[in-house]
């Protein structure tokens, strides 16, 4: 698929063809404005390729109607560098509104929010605030909201980017376990070190180019 | 749930940015009761063209030396006319009746007129009274009429003052429209403001459009049926204090507002406060929040 921006002198993505099994572990790596983000954004269905489809679970998304995004946004989740928690509800309401707002009832975040935060490691956290956790627990949160919904993707978009090494790879350890439960998940990232360790597929990406498809690769 | 967290968001929504709520609602409320005391003169006026326009004659008066042949042609003819609801005939001898109850105080000028010089008329009723004119350029050539009368052309002074009245209060309430709509939009605008992060995290979760958008729409619809609501009491104490107070005096000349007609109008006012503050509150989120 080809993706040119407006305004932009050359596409973000060039003639990229990729394709991702149930279950894989994806490394999407390459220098900043190579095009990485925008297959993210594509996977959401936030921008739509100028060429080429865009499928998602069997489902081709090119062409869906935006009236159909919410549902189909409920069977990806997503983490982000910054985290993006609500600052003003804890750990467990963080988690808890994800559930509530796709029309789950209470009970149902009752039973089902604190075991992901158990899963994810922050058994006993539950009622501290954002600004309470460190930033390696505040991402555990974030992936506890993005799991807790037991989508089929779990999207990382430079999840390490704003954390010390030791806690990166916690992080990533989190992630594996996720992914061992058969989730697909898909991570942007610049952090050498943990593509190296954790040797899985590696799509390395420069100028909207795939220069390299590698499984169990390292960072390059 | 979900209805409780919605309505939990209203009024937080609605507290939150108490001052423009306030000037929101203000705004609304007065150009809802423009809307609604030019709606209210609308009916008015037609009540009382209905009333007028029911007793009012076109005369035509004939020749003094009319001959009894034009008038059984102009007789028949009129009685003919698709226009033409009653035709009465005053000859002389009733004309001269008439202008001695007219002018019973003044024995002078009953004794200078002479029976025969009062010219004898039709005096007939229109099924629609405004078209007059049609009347007029029909019959005033026939021969044997001298003139035609019209007595509703002077009731049209008094209704162009109406009319002009009405037309003043409606533009106002556009006027002021125009301002709730933009303090409607700026309002919601500051409320998606607040709520960023939050609306961020369900459009990335996947919460439907609607249920991201009905808070922010409710907000506004609420400030407008609570400005509505205001504009009714304010019409409600504009009936109390003028029309049934300083204005009693020209009782006869306008026909009174009824509870029923304010009650009947209010509807219309919630109406157009509700619809329009949803209309724009949603207008808004979809260039605002891109959802």
């Amino acid at each position: 698929m080809t993706k040119t921006y407006p305004k932009a002198s050359r596409p973000s993505l060039d003639n990229v063809s990729v394709s991702i099994e149930k279950g894989e572990f994806v490394f999407f790596i390459g220098p900043s404005g190579s095009g990485k983000s925008t297959i993210i954004k594509m996977l959401l269905h936030e921008v739509a390729p100028n060429k080429g489809r865009v499928v998602v679970n069997g489902k081709d998304v090119t062409s869906m109607r935006s009236w159909k995004r919410p549902h189909f946004r409920r069977s990806i989740g997503c983490v982000f560098q910054d985290f993006r928690l609500l600052p003003n509800r804890t750990a467990y309401e963080n988690v808890a509104f994800a559930l509530e707002v796709i029309g789950k009832t209470k009970a149902v975040a009752r039973r089902v929010v604190p075991e992901v935060l158990e899963l994810v490691g922050l058994g006993g956290k539950e009622h501290r605030y954002p600004h309470e956790l460190s930033g390696g627990e505040q991402q555990r949160v974030a992936v506890a909201r993005a799991f807790v919904n037991r989508p089929l993707i779990l999207l990382a978009d430079e999840p390490t980017g704003n954390l010390d090494p030791d806690t990166s790879i916690e992080i990533m350890r989190l992630l594996d376990r996720i992914n061992r439960t058969g989730t697909t998940v898909v991570m942007v990232t610049h952090d050498s070190n943990i593509v190296n360790q954790m040797r899985r597929r590696v799509v390395e990406i420069e100028s909207g180019r795939i220069v390299r498809d590698q499984a169990r690769g390292v960072y390059g | 749930m979900r209805v409780k967290y919605v309505l939990s968001e209203v009024l937080v929504g609605l507290w939150r940015n108490v001052t423009m709520t306030i000037a929101m609602i203000i705004t609304m409320a007065v150009s809802l009761t423009m809307l609604g005391a030019s709606g209210l003169m609308y009916r008015q006026v037609d009540d009382m063209k209905d009333l007028y326009y029911k007793n009012i004659q076109v005369s035509i008066f004939l020749q003094t030396d009319v001959t009894d042949e034009q008038r059984d042609q102009m007789d028949a003819k009129l009685k003919a006319d698709p226009l033409v609801s009653e035709v009465i005939y005053v000859d002389k001898a009733e004309a001269y009746k008439r202008f001695q109850e007219m002018f019973q105080d003044a024995p002078d000028l009953i004794s200078a007129v002479k029976e025969d010089s009062l010219p004898p008329s039709f005096r007939i009723k229109l099924n629609n009274p405004e078209q007059y004119k049609n009347i007029y350029d029909q019959y005033k050539d026939t021969e044997g009429v001298d003139e035609i009368v019209d007595q509703s052309r002077l009731l049209d002074k008094i209704f162009n003052i109406l009319t002009a009245i009405q037309n003043i209060a409606l533009a106002a309430a556009i006027v002021m429209a125009v301002a709730a709509l933009l303090l409607v939009a700026n309002t919601i605008q500051v409320a998606a403001y607040s709520k960023r992060r939050e609306v961020a995290v369900m459009k990335l979760v996947g919460a439907s459009n609607w249920f991201i958008q009905a808070p922010f729409v409710l907000e506004a619809v609420v400030a407008g049926l609570i400005g509505s609501l205001l504009g009714l009491v304010a019409l409600i104490a504009a009936k109390y204090l003028l029309f049934d107070g300083s204005l009693k005096a020209l009782e006869g000349l306008l026909s009174p507002i009824s509870w029923g007609d304010i009650m009947f109008i209010f509807p219309l006012m919630a109406g157009v406060g509700g619809l329009i503050s949803a209309a724009t509150a949603w207008t808004t989120l979809r260039f605002y929040l891109r959802v």
